[in-house]
């Protein structure tokens, strides 16, 4: 379980996040939705320490970090514990695709090299790339690059995925591959903490809904009652601007 | 005009050659002190260290500042005068230690660049996944900078093979050296720097193409 305390954010004197309280349980499924620059990215960055939170506890399983203190063996456990997968994939380019599935399992975790590419080899049949083992990103259809990134984040088994709006940059004729792996991921009861613009996921697959707005929760439900009926008026306004716009694009 | 002496040359080129391995000598050792020396200055800039820094921006300032021949001079001529356990600097040692410390001055900078050339996304990437600063470095970085400095360094080290004939001011005879002194006595001036002149391009031809293979070998993993 995931137990996240008053997590505050200030970029320059900004709050970006303004005490976040928030809890996962072991195999839930929670899309966060909310206007640009609310504060999304930046939960998922701090739950990862790619930022640094000004203030908040964080905790995962035994793990317990002050995140405003915190050790650099914390950093390093918590970074262990939650796995990311980045919009524009971020995937290492001079290495392979099974080279970046398996290299945390080499560096971080010391496998030996042939279990660890063994294992890479498991995964890459899940997400449905086994003939790409050899293939460079450079070669790979961002489809396939995010795909492999999502590959990665499976390879560190970590408590929770974290996914950074894991569609936004890619064509939208790979969209649907993407989302189509992490349904999987989901049908599995992988943890996932999923910050994106696709409605229609989150309306599918999420067991919750987070908005927020400002820099904190603002809402937060099962899809079925936070779609069909929003108690705040933020919420209201949001998913009105985004189902329209989404209802244009489909007539 | 006289005639090119041709077997002159021909004769003169095993000669000249003898002397190659000094030359290539110290270039080499010049090229692998000033890379780490580089490296080091480069990581400097890179994080920032405070202290450090400040003393390696004047460190690149002065050694790029100012020409090889004025260091190699003050590192022969002048140390001794100061510190006179150096009176027995030779000629050879003055040559590479010049050439480490204006060259890593260049390298540095290019260095630098090349670390901060690799996508940054990648570094969070890495960092993301529980690697330390230190495997970041190794596994990503590093073999991703490399490819971007590569061919940049492979400049400076073909500029260092050129500067070690300054080597022959400082009374090391090496391949210029040799052919200043077969020159004097042959008096065919232009026979005797035409031939060396055509064994530097060698030299650099043969590393030119050595580098054309090394970025196809980077290359490989950027192909679309």
């Amino acid at each position: 379980m995931i137990r996240v305390e008053g997590l505050i954010k200030r970029f320059q004197g900004n709050a970006v996040l303004s005490g976040i309280d928030l809890e996962i349980q072991q195999g839930e499924i929670i899309v966060v939705i909310g206007p640009s620059g609310t504060g999304k990215s930046t939960l998922l960055r701090c739950l990862n320490f790619l930022e640094r939170p000004d203030a908040g506890r964080i905790r995962i399983g035994n793990l317990d970090v002050d995140a405003a203190r915190p050790r650099k063996a914390d950093i390093l456990a918590l970074r262990r514990a939650t796995a990311f997968v980045f919009q524009n994939y971020a995937l290492f380019a001079n290495k392979t695709a099974l080279e970046n599935i398996s290299e945390g399992l080499i560096v971080v975790n010391r496998w030996p090299k042939d279990k660890a590419y063994a294992r890479g080899r498991e995964i890459l049949e899940r997400i449905g790339l086994a003939d790409k083992a050899d293939a460079y990103p450079a070669s790979l259809s961002g489809g396939q690059q995010q795909r492999v990134g999502i590959g990665r984040a499976m390879a560190a088994q970590a408590e929770v995925i974290l996914f950074d709006e894991p569609t936004s940059s890619l064509d939208p004729e790979w969209v649907e591959e993407v989302l189509g792996l992490m349904k999987q991921l989901a049908e599995e009861r992988q943890t996932m903490l999923v910050v994106t613009h696709e409605m229609a996921f989150a309306r599918d697959v999420a067991d919750r809904v987070i908005f927020m707005e400002g820099g904190r929760i603002v809402e937060q439900g099962p899809p079925s009652e936070l779609f069909s009926a929003p108690r705040d008026p933020r919420t209201r306004d949001f998913l009105r601007k985004v189902l329209a716009n989404q209802a244009s694009l489909q007539s | 005009m006289n005639v090119l002496d041709v077997d002159y040359m021909l004769q003169l080129v095993p000669v000249l050659l003898s002397y190659l391995p000094l030359t290539l000598e110290m270039a080499g050792a010049g090229m692998v002190l000033a890379l780490i020396l580089a490296c080091l200055l480069a990581v400097i800039r890179v994080l920032a260290i405070p202290g450090l820094n400040a003393l390696t921006l004047l460190f690149i300032s002065f050694f790029r500042g100012t020409p090889l021949l004025v260091q190699l001079f003050l590192f022969y001529y002048g140390l001794p005068q100061l510190f006179s356990a150096l009176t027995e600097i030779n000629g050879i040692t003055a040559t590479i230690l010049g050439l480490t410390l204006h060259f890593s001055a260049y390298m540095a900078e290019s260095i630098r660049a090349a670390i901060v050339g690799v996508d940054r996304s990648q570094t969070e990437a890495a960092l993301s996944i529980g690697m330390t600063n230190g495997q970041l470095m190794r596994r990503i970085v590093l073999p991703q900078a490399t490819r971007i400095a590569v061919p940049t360094l492979m400049n400076y080290f073909i500029d260092m093979i050129k500067a070690t004939s300054l080597a022959f001011t400082l009374g090391v005879t090496e391949l210029m050296g040799a052919t200043q002194k077969e020159a004097a006595g042959s008096f065919l001036y232009f026979e005797a720097f035409i031939t060396v002149a055509v064994i530097y391009w060698g030299i650099v031809e043969l590393l030119a193409w050595l580098q054309r293979r090394l970025e196809a070998r980077f290359n490989e993993a950027y192909q679309r």
